[in-house]
């Protein structure tokens, strides 16, 4: 592996090694010291040209965690600002050395241009409606300690299946370590053709919730429209929300999964966030470790992985 | 490959190395016993359950990893990360490191820096199945099973049933298996 940008083809063996080496990273952080000197001298730099803060800052905590220099950069006070290019600002701060690029950016693609610009490995972290691989890992890690393994499980992505990177990454992670997924949002909301996607479709959440073990709620993306493609909030809530009615009528070991930042009271319930079966920050500890995982395999050496 | 200790070998070179860590410590009440994977692993298990015979109690063994610690992953393909497992506080405790074969000594300076992360031990010591020379770091062993003097090109390996399917140590020309 030399880059990690899409969870789309990626082989069951190598998810399942990022996966081990993320449980074995997950220990060190849960030492007194949570530090290694695996990459001590390398320099990772996040280049969010999005707006993130727990992505960027995870990746951030796990470059640090294992001895690693990070350097970053937002858009906002940036020379971009004063007209300059993505390949330029790219190849300036490659010059400064820099051992590899984590990304994020509103256009789709944009990953895949920097890895043939630049000769170090780069990682999505995530581009336009596409790809949010590490998201995956994370995601795939703590269903994994949950439940021991994907194998035959029932994951339900319920929300903006459409506009999402996240449903994109999780869909092809957890078909490929075994799951069955189950896309479940309004018509409007469905992609217009998914018949090459590892997954069903639903538009019935009340159908479909009973026999998932794992229920993936989608954010309302609401500054990307999600007003206009759907009559309401309240109406989404309604059919497409995991409201506390909704959760008593899942199988008693379901969980509920969320990638944040929540919107309450309109995906998932007030209360509901804050169940123990919701694994919210669960999510949110194993992303630092999943991370480290990824950059140990693309700075540590490792050409199985 | 030309074997150079069989199975039986290795159990009584184990056997022995148990009794001297009883003898130099005064007993086992504040000695931990880690293996470092892949073959210290069993090493370290089969030390715990000599151990448990000559002093009548149960002895558990742990890992510890160095695959974050090593200082050659620019030069070299890493082998995967392993499991570090340690079964209790070691602050205060004399530690025991096991492994297969004592070579360059790097290794054991990798786990040196992996225990100071994981605690303060009172002291910390070695015991090896074969120590085969060439050290680059001012580094020994307290407990050898076998001295093996070898030249650089040769390859040392040591092979536990529960790893490998069969015990013993083999010397050869050829690269690792």
């Amino acid at each position: 592996m030399n880059h990690l940008l899409t969870t789309e083809g990626l082989e069951r063996e190598t998810l399942e090694n990022l996966l081990t080496d993320a449980d074995e990273f997950a220990e060190v952080l849960t030492r007194p010291i949570p530090k290694v000197p695996a990459l001590r001298g390398k320099t990772v730099a996040t280049m969010f040209f999005e707006p993130s803060t727990r992505t960027r800052m995870s990746f951030e905590k796990a470059a640090k965690a294992l001895s690693a220099d990070t350097m970053s950069f937002s858009p906002g006070t940036s020379s971009l600002s004063k007209g300059e290019s993505l390949k330029d600002t790219a190849l300036t701060v490659h010059a400064m050395g820099v051992d590899l690029m984590v990304v994020r950016h509103g256009a789709t693609g944009t990953p895949w241009r920097l890895a043939e610009w630049l000769d170090i490995p780069i990682v999505n972290g995530g581009d336009g409606a596409h790809q949010h691989p590490t998201q995956a890992l994370l995601d795939c890690l703590t269903i994994k300690q949950r439940f021991g393994s994907l194998d035959g499980l029932e994951i339900a992505i319920v929300g903006d299946i459409k506009h999402s990177r996240v449903a994109r990454s999780d869909m092809f992670a957890m078909a490929t370590l075994g799951a069955n997924v189950t896309l479940v949002a309004p018509p409007t909301l469905l992609p217009v053709d998914t018949t090459r996607w590892p997954a069903a479709t639903s538009t019935d959440l009340d159908a479909v919730m009973e026999k998932m073990d794992v229920v993936y709620l989608l954010r309302v993306q609401t500054e990307r429209g999600g007003g206009s493609v759907f009559p309401s909030l309240p109406e989404y809530t309604n059919r497409y929300g995991m409201t506390s009615a909704r959760f008593a009528r899942l199988k008693p070991d379901a969980v509920v999964m969320h990638p944040g930042p929540m919107n309450r009271g309109v995906e998932i319930g007030h209360d509901v966030a804050d169940y123990e079966r919701a694994l919210v920050l669960q999510q949110v500890t194993n992303g630092v470790a999943a991370r480290m995982a990824v950059l140990f395999a693309l700075l540590g050496g490792d050409s199985d992985v | 490959m030309r074997q150079v200790m069989d199975g039986d070998d290795l159990t009584r070179v184990t056997r022995r190395i148990a009794h001297e860590i009883v003898e130099r410590n005064h007993g086992l009440d504040a000695t931990v016993l880690l293996g470092i994977p892949t073959r210290g692993r069993p090493f370290a298990d089969r030390l715990a359950s000599a151990l448990s015979e000559i002093e009548g109690k149960a002895v558990i063994a742990g890992s510890l990893d160095i695959g974050m610690y090593r200082d050659d992953i620019d030069t070299r393909p890493r082998t995967r990360i392993g499991p570090t497992d340690i079964p209790e506080d070691l602050d205060g405790k004399t530690v025991v490191l096991a492994d297969d074969v004592l070579f360059t000594g790097r290794t054991i300076r990798a786990a040196l820096d992996a225990l100071a992360d994981l605690g303060r031990p009172a002291a910390v010591q070695l015991a090896v199945v074969v120590d085969r020379g060439h050290r680059e770091l001012p580094i020994r062993a307290d407990y050898v099973g076998k001295n093996i003097p070898t030249s650089l090109e040769e390859h040392v390996s040591v092979r536990f049933r529960e790893i490998d399917g069969d015990d013993g140590v083999w010397i050869g020309k050829e690269a690792a298996s």
